[in-house]
């Protein structure tokens, strides 16, 4: 049989669809990363914190109020939504006039304060989160045996990642959004509220990162450290693809999911640095990322 | 006049010197150093403190007339913090004596600076039996468990009901090696094979890829040489991908008690598991327990209770040394017998290992359990003997033979 570096053909198909999934989450965070980056010029890095919120969120409503996974796949990313929507108007608004890491520091403090009190309300062993019925059990595909659960996330991500490309990149509202970014005052003088939309914006961001939560919460274990662990790879995965890139961020997302797949068969200690490798290297070759472009 | 009073002054403060020499610094500082924030803090972390503070209580608050003293630190899992935190409570908080310890790779870091400067360690969080082995310390205790212990309770186990070859899923560190090294001799000497391992980082969300992998492999038994949330998303992961309804069956090769109430029973029953310490053995063990509960919210896991019973024995030791001096306290600790709600009858060996007996637990099914923690079927006690190796045997330079 055909083997490649003495793995057999079956596991490495196996991996890739694997590292598809691991993508879906990495696309999922990173869009919402860009999409903040892009529009705010803020690096939000309570992204991780807010991740967390979002399957908190799911793992609350079905235990306090016993509403099921359909309806927190809507629910938890407004809550959360919401949350970055006051967030902007109390906090991150005022510091749009100074320099980037103001913003940086801002949501980093906001993210360890979030993390700790969760840490203290529920511990780090996590709260189990069932799969919900409809997506239990799975496929087999000769090569692997596929959670149903899993095909969904992939699907769902791949979804929301392309809607939101569509609606800054190819509808009349995200023209708006871009010109806003390019020239605030120029098209508040249009007669468009920018504040308005700047706020929304970060709320949509904010709702990416809950989404991505709920959708995590049923395969890992709801936990207050959950975003903080894939924070920080996640903003490899922006800088890889160009930061403020939305294509940029979700095919690299993508791209280096199924990169870490291949890792974890080949050299599997090296799983968690092959991400951070691949980031020296862009940047030695391409500093405005992959998709990025030069300013 | 003045003369006199001088005169006076010094044998009042030589005599007084001459009474305090015996306890360094006029108290017993006891150093917590754990995981506080990441995800061995259930298992440990404040817990630990609090069962540190509540064997203090117990004794009185007093040892050898002078007052005991808790302090605590976030090692944070890493060798270089763990320490310098161990330097600097040494060298200039007079700490003497510092406990649980989470993590092998820290307790290896720490057990090395306290041997330097003749402190004692009191190590339960560390699994690696390296700590009474190669590593081993004159000063250096090693209480709750290890990993010698989990492979003669739960490898053993496993490969009498049948489970032949095997797979190991590794966690990357000091901890993880030592496991898969001594579940395979156990595994080996039974007759049995071991297919092959794959080793992850240390906190890893995603297994997928390993649990694939280890399917792959066609071994009867997956060994999870893990902990913490590395072993609950495996074993959640495991379910999801549908391996053991293949066929394969898991091994949790360490798993604590707040592992299984994160998982809930509906997932982990069945589980297998080598344990030092449950709360529900008897009446004094539920007491205890059921006073630490009211301070954390949680029942201990074995480190949490094995802190406290090395406290404890480490103050009896301290008293009946007379002294606070390192290698003295740690000789008495070898000397007088372990006996309190944690370990029956319980022997520190001259290599440091605390043998005590240990339990071998089955995870009960949801239908059997009767509310939160009432989670472990006692299948069977591994007596002390068979539970650790020989001092002997262990390869600890000063008790080879």
């Amino acid at each position: 049989m055909l083997e490649l570096l003495g793995v057999p053909p079956q596991v490495l198909f196996g991996q890739l669809l694997l590292g598809l999934i691991n993508g879906s989450f990495y696309a999922l965070l990173s869009l919402g990363l860009a999409v903040i980056f892009g529009m705010l010029n803020v690096i939000n890095f309570a992204h991780g914190a807010q991740y967390m919120l979002g399957a908190f969120a799911a793992w609350m409503l079905l235990k306090f109020a016993g509403i099921g996974y359909w309806w927190a796949l809507l629910l938890a990313p407004l809550l959360v939504g919401l949350f970055g929507v006051v967030l902007e108007k109390t906090m991150l608004s005022r510091l749009y006039r100074l320099d980037h890491l103001y913003g940086l520091l801002l949501t980093f403090g906001l993210a360890l304060i979030v993390e700790g009190m969760f840490r203290h309300w529920y511990g780090v062993s996590g709260q189990p989160y069932p799969i919900p019925k409809e997506l239990a059990g799975g496929y087999n595909l000769g090569f692997m045996f596929l959670p149903t659960y899993r095909g969904w996330v992939v699907a769902a991500s791949i979804v929301v990642c392309f809607g939101t490309w569509f609606l800054i990149e190819r509808t009349r509202l995200g023209a708006y959004l871009r010109a806003a970014t390019e020239n605030p005052v120029l098209v508040q003088a249009f007669g468009i509220n920018v504040p308005v939309m700047i706020t929304a914006t970060y709320g949509f961001g904010v709702a990416l990162a809950g989404l991505a939560g709920v959708l995590a919460a049923p395969i890992y274990q709801v936990n207050p450290l959950m975003g903080s662990n894939l924070i920080i790879v996640v903003f490899a995965v922006v800088v890889i693809g160009g930061m403020g890139s939305i294509l940029g961020a979700i095919l690299t997302g993508f791209m280096l999911g199924i990169l870490e797949g291949f890792t974890k068969v080949f050299y599997p200690e090296a799983s968690n640095i092959v991400i951070f490798v691949v980031m020296a290297v862009v940047l030695l070759i391409k500093p405005a990322g992959l998709f990025g472009r030069e300013k | 006049m003045l003369k006199k009073l001088l005169a006076g002054t010094a044998l009042l403060a030589l005599s007084a010197g001459a009474a305090q020499a015996q306890i360094s610094g006029d108290a017993v500082k006891i150093g917590v150093l754990t995981d506080k924030s990441s995800l061995y803090a259930d298992v440990s972390g404040e817990g630990s403190v609090v069962a540190a503070q509540m064997a203090v209580d117990e004794y009185g608050g007093k040892v050898a007339g002078k007052p005991i003293q808790v302090i605590s630190a976030d090692h944070q899992n890493k060798a270089d913090i763990s320490s310098n935190i161990a330097r600097q409570w040494f060298d200039t908080e007079g700490v003497d004596a510092i406990a649980d310890l989470v993590t092998s790779s820290t307790a290896l870091a720490v057990q090395e600076v306290a041997r330097d400067k003749g402190k004692v360690t009191l190590i339960s969080g560390a699994a690696t039996s390296r700590l009474t082995g190669d590593a081993c310390s004159p000063t250096g205790f090693h209480w709750a468990y290890d990993t010698y212990a989990l492979a003669v309770g739960t490898g053993r186990a496993v490969v009498k009901e049948g489970g032949k070859s095997w797979f190991f899923i590794t966690a990357d560190y000091a901890f993880g090696h030592t496991l898969e090294a001594d579940v395979t001799r156990e595994v080996k000497a039974l007759g049995g094979e071991v297919k092959g391992s794959v080793r992850h980082p240390l906190n890893t969300s995603d297994f997928s890829s390993f649990l694939l992998q280890a399917q792959g492999s066609g071994a009867q038994v997956i060994g999870l040489a893990n902990a913490g949330t590395d072993t609950t998303n495996s074993i959640k992961q495991a379910a999801e991908f549908g391996i053991t309804q293949a066929g394969q069956s898991l091994a949790g090769l360490l798993l604590f008690i707040t592992d299984v109430d994160s998982l809930g029973l509906q997932t982990a029953q069945g589980l297998v598991l080598t344990t030092g310490f449950y709360w529900d053995m008897d009446d004094e063990t539920r007491a205890w327990s059921a006073k630490y509960e009211q301070k954390i919210g949680r029942k201990p896991t074995m480190v949490q209770a094995g802190v406290y019973s090395s406290v404890l024995h480490y103050l009896r030791a301290v008293e009946a040394a007379g002294t606070d001096e390192g290698i003295k306290v740690a000789n008495k600790m070898k000397e007088i017998p372990v006996k309190d709600m944690f370990a029956k009858n319980g022997k520190v060996l001259a290599n440091g290992r605390l043998a005590h007996d240990m339990y071998l637990a089955r995870v009960k099914k949801p239908s059997q359990s009767k509310g939160r923690w009432d989670y472990y079927d006692i299948v069977r006690t591994i007596p002390a003997d068979e539970a650790y190796m020989k001092p002997e045997a262990s390869g600890c330079a000063f008790t080879k033979k």
